[in-house]
């Protein structure tokens, strides 16, 4: 009698248990939510995170039926899951290329919406004055080929600084990144040898150095480690008040990066953009421009079947080029010259 | 004299006759809980079994492309390049055995060395209290350590074991080249402290285990206090010493957050300690967000593929090891 009384209420509690789980799993699946509200998913790039972050939470203090959800898992991630239907739009620190957009059956609006500089940061024990570096000198340093910090490349730049004679330890991402794409855009555009052993994209194969993950691993091993050389944002450099050189523009200038600077950058792509948006504005020219910078780009589909969620998109993309912008400044991005400003507006017009 | 016939059948309950088979007889034995008992932990035990042949049929799947494209060259080409869209697995190979091995190497004498002091030699309470402060290390959370290792154990391997090394044994090659602290002596060293609490914690269970009488006997034919414990004890407690070091060892090939911030992500083969290098789980857990291009990803599935295959050879090995090796000395016929 004991033992089938067990083995009912056994059986029961496996039959409830079961039937529970089922029940949350098909709950989770459900449709839209209530009238009224409209939720939009977004993913992708990491380094517009914070200002992406600010933007969803103020447009819906003035929407509040607007809910915008952006999960920060990578410019690659961003545009799997565009592919795979599971978000509404995009987001990736590096321009899309028409094969990957073929590959990815994509039909997209790339929006570039603020600008991020990239700065190299150094471990130089005993040396206060910033370092100044030529694009030689920088391709020469991550190609392997100047291994001492008392080089005459480096040395001849910085006439008062002495120099040590010990090993430069060079230090990259290990992790895909849209940084990792400026830095190296930047260095195939100003050495043929980088461009043809190396290449440029958000994940390469480095000729030398030490890998960190994360913005926040370079600066820690740059940190730790001295007589290091590091590339890490600017914002995150500013932040975190880490010493970074000038770089030498296309003109001639050392310039120090800031935002001033990457706007300056930013102000003669728009004359390119007419015809594609996705423009590299690395080594520019403009007397004042910091050569590494660039733009990050919401990648929106092209059609929208979805009235409500076409419509909720693009008036925050309008609201995201007027009063948005003037928020960027506050969190060090820089914001976008008026001209880019004006073509991201037009193409607004072609998601339906 | 008129012989009853009393049916033996009738006198005993229905339930634990041998079973007859045919549903009726399955629904009686349903009814008595040991068989839902029995259909219940089989489920449990093929649900786990299902779950490993998915994973590995996913992972079969969706590596397709790059077995097409590079087939066993994959295994031996040492070119991890995306741009150029020329992946090979021989480096991340290279770094996950060599820092499992090191570790290994390091934590073997020192787990087997605490769980025989704890086992044998130090008073109970004592050896009560510091296995539990020991499981608790076993307990901490691998990017702790990870935080750890690049601020304490970096710095100090960089400016005074890392040179004393160079100095002292520098003749080898294990020994030269550059020094930056962070490389694959610090990722085998951060994997040592976390496998060493799963070896002393397994190994001093096993030793406590071993019947009394085999010390006693070892005592009363006149071997010293170690010369029992060594000679006698520790051969009786090998093959759960030996599980220790399996498991110990699967830790150490699958861990990820510690060693990717301490090894320097380096796809490189070095015959130097000094020198960084990479794990297949540190490049999964470092390029599979931002993987675009689908020979990319794949790649990246490909090596976990891989790093499952080596597990299973390397515990396939631990068996034959554990047979070999058992058939003698443990006591038992």
């Amino acid at each position: 009698m004991k033992m089938k009384l067990k083995g009912t209420i056994t059986a029961l509690a496996v039959t409830l248990a079961l039937v529970g789980i089922l029940a949350a799993c098909s709950q989770e699946n459900s449709g839209p939510s209530s009238s009224g509200t409209v939720t939009l998913n977004a993913a992708g790039a990491t380094f517009p995170y914070p200002i992406y972050s600010k933007w969803f939470s103020e447009y819906q203090k003035l929407h509040p039926n607007v809910a915008i959800n952006y999960q920060s898992i990578g410019s690659g991630g961003g545009i799997r899951q565009l592919h795979a239907g599971t978000v509404d739009f995009g987001a990736s620190d590096m321009p899309v290329k028409d094969d990957m957009l073929q590959q990815m059956n994509l039909h997209v609006v790339q929006f570039p919406t603020v600008l991020g500089a990239v700065v190299p940061s150094y471990n130089l024990p005993g040396i206060d004055e910033p370092l100044k570096f030529t694009p030689a000198a920088l391709a020469g340093i991550y190609l392997g080929k100047i291994t001492k910090w008392n080089a005459p490349e480096i040395q001849k730049n910085n006439p008062g600084v002495k120099l040590p004679a010990k090993d430069i330890t060079v230090v990259h991402r290990s992790d895909g990144s849209g940084t990792t794409f400026v830095w190296t855009d930047y260095l195939s555009k100003v050495s043929p040898e980088w461009k043809s052993k190396v290449g440029s994209n958000t994940s390469i194969q480095w000729p030398v150095g030490l890998g960190g993950k994360g913005n926040e691993g370079v600066a820690g091993i740059v940190k730790q480690t001295p007589y290091s050389i590091g590339y890490v944002e600017l914002i995150y450099a500013l932040q975190n008040k880490m010493p970074y050189g000038l770089v030498q523009n296309a003109s001639g200038n050392f310039v120090k990066a800031s935002l001033e600077t990457a706007e300056d950058a930013a102000a003669g792509a728009a004359s390119e953009m007419t015809n594609d948006v996705r423009v590299s504005i690395t080594n520019p020219p403009g007397k004042n421009a910091y050569p590494i910078c660039s733009f990050t780009y919401l990648l929106i589909p092209v059609q929208i079947p979805d009235a409500t969620k076409r419509d909720a998109i693009k008036d925050f993309l309008h609201w995201m080029l007027t009063d948005g912008q003037g928020m960027v400044e506050s969190l060090d991005y820089a914001q976008l010259p008026d001209a880019v400003k004006r073509i991201d507006v037009e193409h607004i017009s072609l998601i339906s | 004299m008129s012989t009853i016939p009393v049916s033996t059948e009738a006198q005993i309950p229905p339930r634990l006759l041998a079973p007859r088979g045919g549903l009726s007889s399955f629904l009686q034995r349903l009814r008595s809980g040991d068989e839902i008992a029995h259909l219940i932990t089989l489920a449990f035990a093929a649900a786990t079994v299902l779950i490993t042949v998915l994973l590995v049929y996913e992972l079969w799947i969706h590596s397709a492309l790059p077995r097409q494209r590079f087939g066993w060259r994959f295994l031996v080409t040492s070119t991890w390049d995306p741009v150029f869209e020329n992946f090979g697995a021989l480096p991340f190979i290279f770094g996950t055995l060599v820092t499992s091995a090191v570790s290994l190497v390091l934590a073997l004498p020192l787990g087997v060395g605490a769980a025989i002091f704890l086992a044998e030699l130090a008073p109970p309470r004592v050896s009560q209290r510091l296995a539990f402060v020991i499981e608790l290390l076993a307990a901490v959370p691998s990017v702790i350590l990870g935080l750890l290792g690049i601020f304490l154990l970096v710095p100090f391997l960089r400016s005074e074991v890392e040179p004393f090394l160079k100095a002292t044994l520098g003749f080898l090659p294990l020994f030269q080249g550059q020094i930056y602290g962070i490389g694959l002596l610090a990722a085998s060293v951060i994997l040592t402290i976390m496998i060493i609490p799963f070896i002393i914690s397994i190994s001093r269970e096993v030793l406590l285990a071993v019947p009394v009488d085999q010390r006693e006997a070892a005592l009363a034919l006149g071997a010293t206090r170690w010369e029992a414990t060594w000679r006698v004890v520790v051969p009786y407690a090998k093959t759960g010493i030996y599980g220790s070091i399996f498991l110990a060892l699967a830790r150490a090939l699958g861990e990820t957050m510690a060693v990717t911030m301490v090894i320097g992500n380096d796809p490189r083969i070095s015959s130097s300690l000094f020198a960084p290098g990479y794990t297949i789980a540190a490049v999964i857990a470092n390029e599979f967000t931002e993987a675009t291009g689908n020979l990319y990803l794949q790649s990246l599935v490909e090596l976990g593929l891989v790093l499952f295959l080596v597990t299973i050879i390397i515990n396939a090995v631990a068996r034959v090891l554990i047979v070999v090796t058992t058939r003698r000395g443990t006591g038992r016929p």
